[in-house]
């Protein structure tokens, strides 16, 4: 308690430049462990792997049991399924976490949390659930969520695969374009238009094996090289009934989805941008120019606090929405606004971090540039900057301006 | 066998700690709190016991503020059955001293009535290393300290202790208490589904005052101050300079 109140106010207390709005003390005592145990392992399990990853553009499928093994893996799935029933707050701090090492290892997480698990248990049926949730959650199964096309990007209705209607299921036809984890995933959740629900948008959930189904690995990618994208192309592949996800129609199936893996990104790109916020007051510190430390110097310190400023409002505001989320009185919008201004936040301050970094910022072994080109994916996925503004710009006019 | 683990709340190893103005102690206001490293090496030792089979049921127990509870969840998140947490202050920075903190542990020993004691050797915040020694006078039982190896044999236990000059093992009748050092083991983090499973673990909250016993400081802290900061060397061309150099600085 602020003891002189009377006269001159409230106290001032000291200022920690590692945590400028004091996140810690807002956080509850679970959410703190839990986060705290979500960075030992992104530090001593990912970190020490991410390089040569990168540089061999690998990603390694037994990353998913040591992440369910870990317990990263479907953080507000309920108890009953093996998750671990916690908040939207935690998982957002978990994003945070995972991220500060690679976008790409958050990426999988995200993917296998909230694109597979959450419409799984949110539109599917008990069956469902019980059959693919616990192994999910283990990270036994690996799974992937096919919605984009390659003509169909932010316009997800106007895509092409179609799900027609057979005597007992379905065929479906379509291929789905740049899908994280799809080239060795096990379960796809795949959104198409279906004939017999008058071409309305439906889930269905597919398995590795099917016939007419493949997952090509999309190679060449100069982002995100420690996560692995794919296409998926389905000829003729026939499910039964028990495939359909029967709990939703529309795009808001597949959007329920996006709006929570969205959220995450917006924590997500927070740890990396505090990595690189991080690595350049050190370098700045460390490096020595003109006989004094670059850090001294004001253009230096003018970026660092721009830096310092973003994190610290965009940390506020994911946390802020989290907790909405976690009362039921989130909005989409507001995880548009997130996504979109932490994004882009993040991203600024990682190319503003590569260039403090002077030639040094080129080397992968100060990762600097890593998180930058990762970046640039995180910005463009799950809604690109200006599809956001757009959402943004609907909400406060009334009017849409996407077509 | 029941085994009971005394667990300190302390100011995380990662913090440079900073001296309060007045010098009175380290500032504490916003800063990480942890569990007492050596306490954690005690917690995963007790809970080997358990996995190998040796003990039943491992209870943790902390002494000081409301907020050492968190302390104790780490505690169970890494796998302890129960905890008790014994209030003891309402001001952080009111430290229980060891003779205070191994009275009220005599009470529970009492009360539960464990085969082993197993302690961190000292807490990193005062370095006293005291607690585990005083209990043991106190309840008359025997004491193995600076533990890096442990090994119970039915009435017996069997502990290698670091000591200056190197190890030197003992033998020591049970029930005992064993202080443990830092090379026993290395603790393993808490995975995030036993963070969840901690919370519906028992913690039963007493007072000091239900013990009976009085907390109140017997040491008075005369003054704080952080080490001196070493100064930058110097480097000399040749043995003659060196030498001119210690002469002048009046070692040599």
């Amino acid at each position: 308690m602020a003891k002189d109140m009377i006269g001159n106010g409230p106290d001032l207390n000291s200022f920690d430049w590692a945590d400028a709005f004091r996140l810690d003390r807002q956080l509850s005592e679970d959410e703190r462990m839990l986060r705290d145990a979500a960075q030992v392992f992104a530090q001593d399990q990912l970190q020490p792997r991410v390089l040569q990853a990168y540089r061999d553009e690998r990603a390694d499928p037994d990353l998913f049991r040591e992440m369910g093994d870990a317990g990263l893996l479907g953080v507000t799935i309920p108890e009953e399924y093996g998750g671990l029933g916690a908040s939207y707050v935690t998982y957002g701090l978990i994003a945070r976490e995972v991220e500060r090492v690679d976008s790409g290892y958050r990426s999988m997480m995200s993917v296998q949390s909230s694109l597979v698990m959450y419409p799984i248990h949110a539109y599917g049926s008990e069956e469902q659930r019980q059959k693919y949730l616990p192994k999910l959650v283990s990270g036994e199964l690996i799974g992937c969520f096919g919605l984009t096309e390659p003509d169909a990007g932010s316009d997800p209705a106007g895509m092409k695969t179609n799900a027609k209607k057979t005597a007992n299921g379905y065929v479906l036809n379509g291929t789905k374009m740049w899908i994280s984890n799809a080239p060795f995933a096990d379960v796809f959740v795949i959104w198409a238009k279906s004939e017999a629900h008058d071409g309305k948008i439906r889930g269905f959930v597919l398995e590795k094996g099917m016939e007419g189904l493949s997952a090509p690995k999309i190679s060449g990618k100069l982002s995100l090289r420690a996560s692995t994208t794919g296409e998926i192309v389905m000829k003729d592949v026939a499910v039964g009934e028990k495939a359909l996800l029967p709990n939703i129609e529309g795009l808001k199936g597949p959007f329920g989805c996006l709006n929570r893996a969205r959220y995450g990104i917006a924590w997500g790109v927070l740890g990396a941008a505090e990595f690189c916020f991080h690595a350049a007051r050190q370098y700045g510190l460390d490096r020595k120019q003109f006989d004094r430390p670059i850090a001294q110097t004001q253009l230096y310190q003018k970026k660092l606090a721009d830096m310092e400023t973003e994190i610290s409002i965009g940390l506020q505001a994911a946390l802020r929405v989290g907790q909405l989320l976690d009362e039921g009185q989130a909005a989409p919008e507001m995880i548009s606004l997130i996504k979109r201004n932490n994004c882009g936040k993040a991203l600024d301050i990682a190319r503003h971090a590569r260039d403090m970094h002077g030639g040094n910022g080129i080397s992968d072994e100060f990762h600097v540039m890593r998180h930058m080109v990762n970046l640039e994916t995180v910005n463009t996925y799950e809604g690109t900057h200006d599809v956001h503004a757009l959402i943004l710009g609907r909400a406060i006019t009334g009017l849409q301006a996407f077509f | 066998m029941k085994v009971l683990v005394p667990v300190k709340r302390v100011v995380d190893y990662n913090v440079k700690v900073r001296i309060k103005a007045d010098g009175s102690g380290v500032d504490l206001s916003n800063v990480k709190m942890s569990m007492n490293p050596f306490d954690e090496i005690a917690v995963e030792e007790a809970v080997r016991l358990k996995e190998a089979g040796k003990a039943e049921e491992v209870i943790v127990v902390s002494i000081g503020v409301k907020q050492a509870q968190e302390t104790l969840r780490t505690a169970l998140a890494m796998g302890a059955d129960r905890a008790i947490l014994v209030v003891a202050a309402d001001d952080v920075y009111q430290d229980i001293e060891p003779l205070a903190v191994a009275k009220i542990l005599k009470v529970v020993v009492d009360e539960e009535q464990p085969g082993l004691v197993l302690c961190g050797k000292q807490a990193i915040d005062n370095d006293v290393n005291a607690t585990g020694q005083m209990l043991s006078a106190l309840l008359g039982w025997s004491q193995a300290t600076f533990a890096s190896e442990l090994d119970i044999d039915g009435d017996h236990a069997t502990v290698k202790r670091e000591v200056d000059g190197g190890l030197q093992t003992i033998k020591v009748k049970m029930p005992t208490i064993v202080t443990v050092d830092l090379r026993l083991n290395e603790p393993r983090y808490a995975k995030l589904p036993n963070i969840m499973k901690a919370k519906k673990k028992p913690l039963s909250e007493k007072t000091a005052a239900s013990y009976g016993v009085d907390v109140s400081a017997r040491l008075g802290i005369v003054s704080t101050v952080e080490p001196s900061t070493r100064k930058a060397g110097e480097i000399v061309g040749s043995a003659d300079e060196l030498v001119a150099k210690l002469k002048e600085a009046g070692v040599v």
